[in-house]
């Protein structure tokens, strides 16, 4: 067999040119395939760490009634046995081993009866934070300060913004060390916060923009939970947010805190229950979606290696042909048929392996350049590769078989005769 | 007795019509015999050449190599038969252009199953016992005609067969040549090989202890006394 293998490197270097050109069918159908992988592999990646985990893995866990989402607007909205979230739950929830970080936040969304002097601002959401709020979702003071405990235990009218809302309201101005009104009641404007990281995906098509940025258009104000019944009103249910350990955690993390949430309901009838966010699947269908159109790429890409099989056949046919002479001799000092065939078999698979190897480097510097030109995202996968290689071994099996038998069934007087 | 052929016909499909080759043939040869199966082209003696060297079946007819019947034989047997009681030599010498003449000689040696290095040992060994010690590593491109049939000697003898067949082992060779290719057969005869040598040439038939003339697929033979 090694002695086989030996032989072929020897058989396909010395006909360098004729090898190269058999191979070069198996190596664009590997070359192709390995690129739309990469490339599929890569959005995937791309969807799921920036989409669902925003870049910083975190879960809304969100009062649900009826599959929509729970809104308060005023006290008679508030469901009858749900409280804030006590000290208690919250220590079970950072118990849990995928949750990293708990944030709970009182929350109205698209809230009118926003003003800075005359301007209104609307469809805002506002929210009521505990001190881990921007720690947990990624958010970083850019003017200003933030919340200190005095805020909290003095119910200080003070609010942060977040860069939509400050630029909505005040341009170029620094909001900071404003007032503005919220229901009629002053709040102070002491900074400003933004994402740590933002998420910039690319934009291919308007799909792509309501995946990436459709929603999120509207600004956030935030005030301290404690201040939130001045203008609001008290014991008001809190959302959750979570971060989980890693992106893959998200869905675990989420799962376990609505579950930990849901049993703290005191009315098990209760038509309101919290519910986790499931991005993750929202991001599988997605990803399904590029997937289906990208395996119909596969199948066109699959029928160059078709085309590369033939060709490995046709030159081995050639081959056989050729080495009659060769297959003749052997046949005379004692091989039997098994050993040619084993022989001319090798010699398919080495070379399409070979072909194989060079598609897939092929495939990976077509990834990089598809990478370079277009900015999508490319992710090489080590097993892909490995199949690639092992899938065009196969092909030589395949499409070596016919020459091969014909090799080893070869007549040697015929084979010795023919010069 | 190591070769027996009893009434071998050898018939061949030429169009729509029989041509017979070999009619009747039969053919005894002890161990240690230095035979020349001599005749004109045309006269079926290659035929009886790939029969004797299995490579052919007769149309009919009986034949038995050391005692067994080889006609019997499946295909596989019979390549172990051609592996390791036969060794050939061609005209046109067969050799692999790509490979050393070491590796030439060790090709029989890789489907009897030996490990590679005791293959080199042999093959180095046969190399030696034709006297071309120092052309172990050359191409057959790097070796005269004589050379290259000295290789396909060696190879033929590497796996210790009772007979060497050869068929025109002279034919492509000048007469110096021709003389030393006889002079090894000569040696290897003594040293007990079962020599059979086909040629159509008389003066390389005369090198052999007994001459088988073939005529026209029937042969007749000439006692020692005829010569």
């Amino acid at each position: 067999m090694l002695e086989n293998i030996r032989l072929s490197f020897q058989g396909i270097w010395s006909h360098k040119l004729r090898s190269l050109l058999t191979m070069l069918g198996i190596i664009i159908g590997i070359a192709s395939i390995i690129s739309i992988v990469s490339t599929i592999k890569g959005t995937n990646e791309e969807i799921k760490n920036q989409l669902v985990g925003s870049g910083n893995n975190t879960v809304d866990i969100q009062l649900y009634s009826e599959g929509y989402q729970y809104t308060i607007n005023s006290s008679a909205d508030i469901p009858r046995g749900i409280y804030e979230v006590t000290e208690e739950t919250r220590e079970k929830i950072l118990d849990v081993d995928t949750v990293e970080n708990v944030t709970c936040y009182k929350e109205r969304i698209n809230s009118d009866g926003v003003f800075y002097q005359n301007t209104p601002l609307s469809s805002v959401a506002i929210r009521g934070i505990d001190t881990s709020y921007f720690a947990t979702v990624g958010y970083v003071i850019r003017t200003g300060r933030n919340f200190i405990a005095g805020d909290y235990t003095d119910f200080r009218k003070v609010v942060i913004l977040d860069q939509t809302a400050a630029s909505d309201l005040f341009r170029n101005e620094n909001p900071v060390g404003k007032t503005i009104e919220i229901n009629s009641v002053p709040f102070t404007i002491i900074g400003v916060v933004d994402e740590a990281s933002k998420f910039e995906p690319t934009i291919h098509s308007i799909d792509d923009y309501y995946t990436y940025v459709g929603g999120e258009t509207s600004g956030s104000i935030f005030m301290p939970s404690a201040s939130w019944p001045i203008v609001y009103t008290y014991d008001e249910p809190e959302n959750v947010i979570v971060r989980a350990t890693s992106t893959d955690e998200m869905e675990d993390a989420g799962k376990k805190t609505e579950d930990i949430l849901n049993a703290t309901i005191a009315d098990p009838e209760s038509e309101v229950k919290y519910k986790a966010d499931n991005l993750l699947e929202q991001a599988r269908s997605l990803q399904q979606l590029s997937a289906a159109t990208n395996n119909q790429l596969i199948w066109i890409a699959s029928i160059s290696l078709l085309v590369g099989g033939i060709g490995v056949m046709n030159i081995m046919l050639v081959s056989v042909t050729e080495r009659t002479s060769e297959i003749g001799l052997k046949k005379a000092v004692g091989a039997r048929k098994s050993a040619i065939l084993a022989q001319f078999l090798t010699e398919a698979a080495v070379l399409t392996s070979l072909g194989g190897i060079v598609g897939v480097g092929a495939g990976i510097g077509m990834a990089q350049v598809i990478n370079r030109i277009s900015g999508v995202a490319v992710s090489i996968s080590i097993p892909a590769s490995a199949i690639a290689v092992l899938f065009s071994m196969l092909i030589g099996i395949v499409f070596g078989f016919l020459p091969s038998v014909q090799a080893a069934n070869l007549d040697p007087i015929e084979a010795l005769r023919r010069e | 007795m190591i070769l027996k052929l009893e009434h071998i016909y050898k018939d061949y499909l030429q169009g729509k019509m029989t041509v017979p080759v070999l009619k009747d043939v039969s053919l005894e040869v002890e161990e240690g015999e230095y035979v020349a199966i001599m005749g004109p082209s045309g006269s079926g003696k290659s035929t009886l050449m790939n029969i004797i060297g299995c490579l052919d079946r007769p149309t009919s007819g009986n034949y038995e190599l050391a005692g067994q019947d080889v006609l019997k034989l499946g295909e596989n047997a019979v390549a172990s038969v051609r592996l390791h009681s036969i060794g050939f030599v061609f005209q046109n010498f067969q050799l692999l252009p790509r490979q050393s003449a070491l590796d030439n000689v060790a090709l029989p040696l890789i489907y009897a199953g030996v490990r590679k290095k005791v293959r080199r040992e042999r093959a180095r060994e046969a190399l030696i016992r034709v006297g071309l010690e120092d052309r172990v590593n050359f191409k057959p491109t790097q070796l005269s005609g004589g050379q290259k049939q000295w290789v396909a000697i060696a190879r033929a003898m590497v796996n210790h067969p009772k007979i060497l067949l050869a068929d025109e082992p002279t034919g492509a060779l000048d007469s110096h040549s021709s003389k030393q290719v006889m002079e090894l057969f000569r040696k290897l005869n003594e040293e007990g090989v079962t020599v059979i040598m086909i040629t159509h040439d008389r003066g390389i038939a005369e090198h052999a202890k007994r001459i088988v003339d073939i005529f026209d697929g029937e042969i007749s033979e000439r006692k020692g006394e005829d010569r």
